[in-house]
């Protein structure tokens, strides 16, 4: 875990001695994080990958103040979770996409923006640039059941960039998709992240996806959740991540990294993390 | 499209016009008397006669029971979003509510034309507007939890505001079961409006024609105010269907 700055306004996520415990009724208490310390800065790509139970979902919405932590502390760009929330300071991605069906690919988008107040004429010419972003400049008047799975998570992609945030919080937001898709999805999040700037913090269980995109792979074990080994992927500047990257040798030895420090955690839990 | 509407239609078509010929060549085969059972073609007569009547009474028991849609409707709609925001409001009077849907509310009638007076229709109003309200109430509050988990999550890291979930997020996900219960209150505020009529109150309404007519022996006039009746009730079920229709979600209708 590189504690490199004390200074935690400098970093886009910092957290410290995180611990979580959901109370079970009538069994002992399921310690879904313990002693987490972790540090992103501002621009970083890190993934959070470990098996189901590992907690990495649960750090996420702690980060995103969607659950409060039972020890602890979160800082996200030196404020708490909860105010840097009520400043708009990150966008979320959830596995579902997670949109309206009631409201068209536009409205989706404008989401954020509108409960933000932000001025409709501003509003109509960021959704103009973000469909542009996620290639779907001709759908912005399809409803979501019109689009496939894939397009329903650009649009889900593009809704959490609206506005602007340092920081993108994504829960596999692949997860559901098939792996052609995916790829491709992985490969447009890439130069998304890259233009945008922003920290990403991206909760996966594939191995590849973690390795083709992050900065660093936060390897985590279940029961109770820890952190068990950071993985310095460094294959470059986000822009650089094409296709070729992926047959690059520097993208298997990361993969080969990544399978080791997760092999170790293996033993404590029989499920692998690839499975599902 | 023709051809399946025309296959749809047909059988029960021919099974009512079947019905209607067996129920003529009853009556004028076995000699029943009109008191007892009036030949369709009578009652047609007597419909096409009183036409006017008929539809000046569907008019005003059709205002009375519109009048109690409205005022039902948007006092559920109203209260369910009050108690869908405290929770402690919805705990306490869904149980409430949804005892009240077994009061026959019509029994109240002849007490309401004592509290109102009987020169007057608010009685008609309130009863047609409770008998909305409860259905509306409780399928709006219904629809209102709908919103799923992964919304709420959606809307809470956007920073909304309590107003906003509801305007953006509950509310429009709660728009089909609100249609729902307007087009079961829709049908329950005329039954209610009409039968409301049978206990007093002011003259001009089906119900007090159906009464009327009968209490006066006309019988096959007091049918063919019934056959208005059924009119009216299968055009407020229409207006209901249709306003169901228009919320449904995108692609299920």
């Amino acid at each position: 875990m590189t504690t490199t700055s004390s200074d935690s306004a400098a970093t886009a996520v910092s957290v410290r001695g995180l611990r979580r415990v959901f109370p079970v009724r009538g069994r002992p208490d399921v310690v879904a994080l313990d002693g987490i310390d972790l540090d992103v800065a501002p621009g970083e790509f890190v993934s959070l990958i470990g098996p189901s139970g590992c907690g990495k979902s649960t750090l996420m919405r702690l980060v995103a103040d969607l659950d409060d932590p039972t020890t602890g502390t979160i800082a996200v760009f030196g404020k708490t979770p909860r105010r840097a929330r009520l400043d708009h300071d990150f966008g979320v991605a959830f596995q579902q996409s997670a949109l309206l069906p009631w409201r068209t690919v536009s409205r989706n988008i404008a989401l954020p923006l509108e409960l933000a107040k932000v001025d409709s004429g501003e509003v109509k010419r960021r959704i103009g640039e973000l469909l542009d972003m996620v290639g779907l400049s001709q759908f912005g008047d399809h409803y979501p059941d019109q689009l496939s799975g894939g397009m329903q998570q650009r649009v889900a992609i593009a809704r959490s960039l609206a506005e602007r945030p340092k920081l993108l919080l994504m829960d596999e937001p692949f997860g559901a998709l098939d792996e052609m898709t995916r790829e491709r999805m992985q490969t447009e999040l890439a130069r998304i992240a890259g233009e945008s700037g922003a920290a990403v913090i991206l909760v996966t269980h594939s191995i590849p996806e973690a390795a083709f995109l992050s900065d660093r792979v936060v390897v985590m074990s279940p029961r109770p959740g820890r952190i068990v080994d950071v993985v310095d992927v460094g294959l470059g500047d986000q822009k650089e991540r094409t296709e070729d990257l992926r047959e690059a040798s520097g993208f298997f030895e990361a993969v080969k990294r990544i399978r080791e420090a997760l092999h170790g955690v293996e033993g404590a839990a029989p499920k692998a993390a690839e499975q599902r | 499209m023709i051809a399946r509407a025309l296959r749809l239609a047909l059988p029960p078509l021919l099974l009512g016009i079947l019905s209607l010929g067996l129920w003529e060549i009853a009556v004028k085969a076995l000699h029943i008397k009109p008191f007892v059972l009036p030949a369709p073609s009578t009652i047609w007569a007597q419909f096409v006669k009183h036409f006017d009547n008929i539809v000046k009474g569907a008019v005003g028991t059709g205002r009375n029971a519109l009048i109690g849609v409205l005022v039902g409707a948007a006092l559920a709609i109203l209260l369910a979003i009050f108690a869908s925001l405290v929770r402690v409001v919805a705990d306490m009077s869904a149980p409430i509510v949804a005892a009240a849907s077994v009061v026959p509310i019509v029994a109240l009638a002849p007490v309401l034309y004592t509290m109102f007076g009987a020169d007057k229709q608010t009685g008609r109003w309130l009863v047609a507007a409770v008998s909305v309200y409860v259905p509306v109430y409780l399928n709006t509050l219904k629809g209102l939890r709908r919103a799923q988990p992964i919304h709420r999550d959606l809307f809470r890291a956007n920073a909304a505001s309590g107003w906003q979930v509801t305007r953006h997020l509950t509310l429009p996900g709660a728009l089909p079961y609100v249609a729902t219960g307007i087009k079961i209150g829709t049908a329950l505020a005329v039954i209610n409006a009409l039968i409301a009529e049978y206990f007093g109150g002011p003259v001009g309404g089906l119900g007090k024609s159906i009464t009327s007519s009968a209490a006066s022996s006309n019988y096959p006039l007091a049918w063919a105010y019934v056959l208005g009746a059924v009119l009216l009730g299968m055009f407020a079920y229409l207006i209901g269907a249709a306003i169901e229709r228009l919320a449904s979600p995108r692609g299920a209708g």
